[in-house]
C-alpha cells in the first residue's frame, strides 16, 4: 500500500512540473505582456517593471525561480496587477468560500445521487424508475449556469424566499441556491451511474445465492449489493470534485459568492497572469491529491485490487 | 443472441422474399438505428435546428446587428415577442432581434461543436491507433503523457489560452479540440489493442505492408464504429464547454454570438422581467443537447450490439 501511494505521488510530481512549464511558456509566448494597458508605458518604466517581477530573465530562470519559491516557501509570487497583494493573499481569500459550498454540494450530490440510483434500481421498470431516469436526463443536460438563473427567478424574484446572491460568511440562506445549482448535474449523473451498477450487481450470482438462502430483500441490498455497486461511484468522485471547483467559476459569477472562481475570472479579465497560473496550479494539485485519495479508498474497499 | 432476436422479428418478411439480400455492417446498423424512435426523432430535430441556424437570419425581418430604436431603453415592455413588430422571439436590451441572434448563436455553437470534435477526433484517433499498434515502450510513454495531461484542469487552461492569445473563433476551436482528445485516444488505443492480433492484420504484416499503411487501411476503418459513437457524445460536451466560456464573457466576440453568450445575457435580463431573452436561447440549447444525447445513444445501440 505504501509503495503504491509513493508511486502515485511520483507520477503526480512530473504532472505538476509539466503544468508549470506549459503555463510559463504560454505566459512567455503570449503577445502583449501583463503590463500592456490602455496607457502606454515608457520603455524605461516597462523595463523597470519587468526587472521587478523578474520578467527580463531568460525563460528557464523564470521557471526555476517560480518552482523554487513554490516548493520551498509555498509562495505563488506577487500579483501583476495589485501592487500590494500577493497571489497567496488572493487565493487564501477566495478558496475557503469555495471549499464551503463545494463541500456541501459534494456531500449532497453524492448522497442524493446514490439514494435516487438505488431506489430506481430496486424498482426497475416502474414509474418510480422512469421518474428518476427522466429527472436524471434533464439534470444532466442543464449546466449550472442555466440552473442558476432559473433558481433565482423562482426562489428570489417570484417567491422571495432566498437571497439571489452574496455570501455573508456562509449563512445557510446564502448557501442554498449555490449548492443546488452546483450539485444538480452531479446528482443526475451519479444517480444514472448508481442505477446501472446496482442493476449489474443485482443480476450477479452471489446475489442469487443470498436470495436463495432466504435473506430478506433489504438485507440482500444493504449487505451484498450496495458495496460492490458503490465502486464505480467512488472512481467517479474524482471528476465530481474537479467539477465542483470548475463550477465555482459560474457560481461565483452568478451568485457573487466571492470564491476562487471569482479570483480566476477577475485575473483572466485583468490579464493578471500570476494569479491565473497560481489558481490553475492549485486546482491541478488538488485534483491529483483527490484522485490519489480515491484510488487508495478504492484499494481498501475492493479486495480484488493488488499492488 | 442478438441475431436470433433480429431473425425472429424479420421472419415473416424473410419468408415472403424469394431472394435474401446480404446486409453490410452499416446497413445493419442503420436498420437498428431506424428502429430507435427517440434517436430518429432527435436526428430530425437536429436537422431542423441546423436548417434554422443556417436560414433563420434570412427569414428574420431584422438582421442580428440592426437596432430597433422603438425598443431601445424599454426592451422589457416594448421588446416582447410578437409577429406585429417582426421580432418573433422579442429583442434584447439593445433592441436587437432575438430571432436572428438565436439563429446565429445556434450556428456558432454547432460550429464549435463540430469543428472542436473534428480536431479532437482526428488527434485522438491517430494518437490512440499509433500508441496501441506500436505497443511496448512507445505505448507506455504515450499513454503516460495522456495520463499527465488528463490531470490538468482543462477548463482553466482553456481560459488561460483564450486570455493570452486573444478571443477568436480559431482559438476556441483549437483550444477546445486540443484539450479534449484524451478520452478519444484512450478508447481508440483500447480498441486497437484488441484488433492488433486479428488474422487479417497478421496477414498484412506477413505480406510486408508498412505499419503506417496497416494503421490507415486496416485499423482505422475498423475503429469507425466506436469513433462514431464517441464523436456524437463528444459534440454536446464541446457545445457545453463553449457555452461555459461564453457565459464567462470569454467566448466569441460581438457582433458574433453563441448560445452560451445569449443565455448569459438572458440570465442577466430576467431581473428586468424580460424572460424571453433567457427562454429562447435556453430552449435551443437544451433541445440541441438532448437530441445529440439520444442520437449518440441510438448510434451506440446500432453500432455496438453486444453492449445491449
Amino acid at each position: 500500500m505504501f509503495s503504491f501511494i509513493a508511486r502515485r505521488l511520483l507520477v503526480a510530481v512530473p504532472t505538476l512540473l509539466v503544468l508549470i512549464v506549459i503555463s510559463a511558456v504560454l505566459m512567455h509566448a503570449a503577445p502583449g505582456g501583463p503590463f500592456n494597458s490602455e496607457r502606454k508605458l515608457s520603455a524605461e518604466v516597462l523595463a523597470n517593471l519587468q526587472a521587478k517581477y523578474g520578467l527580463d530573465q531568460p525563460l528557464y530562470v523564470q521557471i526555476w525561480t517560480y518552482i523554487r519559491d513554490l516548493v520551498l516557501h509555498f509562495d505563488f509570487g506577487p500579483s501583476f496587477k495589485y501592487k500590494d497583494r500577493t497571489v497567496n493573499d488572493i487565493i487564501s481569500q477566495g478558496f475557503p468560500v469555495t471549499l464551503v459550498y463545494g463541500f456541501w454540494s459534494f456531500v449532497i450530490a453524492t448522497i442524493l445521487g446514490i439514494g435516487a440510483g438505488v431506489i430506481a434500481a430496486i424498482r426497475q421498470n416502474t414509474p418510480t424508475d422512469y421518474l428518476v431516469l427522466t429527472v436524471a436526463i434533464i439534470g444532466a443536460v442543464l449546466p449550472g449556469y442555466v440552473i442558476a438563473p432559473i433558481l433565482v427567478l423562482v426562489f428570489t424574484l417570484k417567491l422571495g424566499w432566498l437571497p439571489g446572491g452574496g455570501w455573508e460568511d456562509g449563512e445557510w440562506r446564502y448557501l442554498v441556491l449555490p449548492v443546488i445549482a452546483l450539485s444538480t448535474g452531479y446528482i443526475a449523473s451519479i444517480a444514472r451511474l448508481m442505477r446501472s451498477s446496482m442493476l449489474e450487481t443485482l443480476n450477479s450470482n452471489f446475489v442469487r445465492t443470498a436470495r436463495a438462502k432466504g435473506l430478506p430483500e433489504w438485507k440482500v441490498i444493504t449487505r451484498h449489493v450496495m458495496k460492490p455497486a458503490l465502486l464505480p461511484i467512488l472512481s467517479y468522485l474524482g471528476p465530481v470534485f474537479v467539477g465542483m471547483i470548475t463550477g465555482s467559476v459560474v457560481i461565483d459569477m452568478y451568485f457573487s459568492t466571492g470564491g476562487i472562481g471569482k479570483s480566476f475570472v477577475d485575473s483572466a479579465l485583468n490579464r493578471d497572469y500570476s494569479v491565473m497560473l497560481g489558481v490553475t496550479l492549485l486546482v491541478g494539485a488538488l485534483t491529483i491529491v483527490f484522485n490519489l485519495i480515491v484510488d487508495v479508498l478504492y484499494a481498501f474497499i475492493d479486495p480484488k485490487i493488488r499492488y | 443472441m442478438v441475431t436470433a432476436k433480429l431473425r425472429a422479428g424479420d421472419l415473416s418478411r424473410i419468408t415472403d422474399m424469394a431472394e435474401v439480400k446480404g446486409r453490410s455492417l452499416w446497413a445493419d446498423a442503420r436498420k437498428r438505428f431506424m428502429r430507435n424512435k427517440a434517436a430518429v426523432a432527435s436526428l430530425l430535430v437536429l436537422i431542423i435546428i441546423t436548417l434554422f441556424s443556417l436560414s433563420g437570419e434570412a427569414i428574420a425581418p431584422w438582421t442580428n446587428e440592426e437596432i430597433d430604436f422603438n425598443v431601445i431603453g424599454s426592451a422589457d415592455t416594448e421588446g416582447m415577442p410578437s409577429f406585429a413588430s417582426g421580432h418573433y422571439f422579442g429583442t434584447d436590451d439593445l433592441g436587437r432581434d432575438l430571432f436572428a441572434r438565436s439563429a446565429q448563436g445556434t450556428r456558432v455553437s454547432l460550429m464549435v461543436g463540430f469543428v472542436g470534435t473534428f480536431i479532437a477526433v482526428l488527434v485522438g484517433t491517430v494518437y490512440g491507433a499509433v500508441s496501441g499498434y506500436v505497443g511496448g515502450r512507445t505505448d507506455a510513454i504515450m499513454m503516460r503523457i495522456v495520463d499527465i495531461l488528463s490531470a490538468i484542469p482543462y477548463m482553466f487552461v482553456l481560459i488561460l489560452l483564450l486570455v493570452m492569445f486573444g478571443r477568436s473563433m480559431f482559438m476556441i476551436f483549437v483550444g477546445i479540440g486540443l484539450l479534449s482528445w484524451l478520452g478519444m485516444a484512450r478508447i481508440v488505443r483500447g480498441q486497437t489493442l484488441s484488433l492488433k492480433h486479428k488474422e487479417y492484420i497478421e496477414a498484412a504484416q506477413a505480406s510486408g505492408v508498412s505499419s503506417w499503411k496497416i494503421i490507415l487501411r486496416h485499423i482505422l476503418p475498423n475503429l469507425l464504429g466506436v469513433v462514431a459513437v464517441y464523436t456524437t457524445l463528444l459534440i454536446p460536451d464541446m457545445i457545453m464547454a463553449e457555452s461555459f466560456i461564453s457565459f464567462l464573457g470569454l467566448g466569441v466576440q460581438e457582433p458574433l454570438t453563441s448560445l452560451g453568450a445569449l443565455i448569459s445575457e438572458g440570465s442577466k435580463a430576467i431581473v428586468q422581467g424580460s424572460l424571453w431573452q433567457l427562454y429562447f436561447p435556453l430552449a435551443f440549447f437544451t433541445v440541441t443537447l438532448y437530441a445529440f444525447y439520444f442520437v449518440g445513444d441510438g448510434l451506440r445501440d446500432a453500432l455496438d450490439p453486444k453492449d445491449r
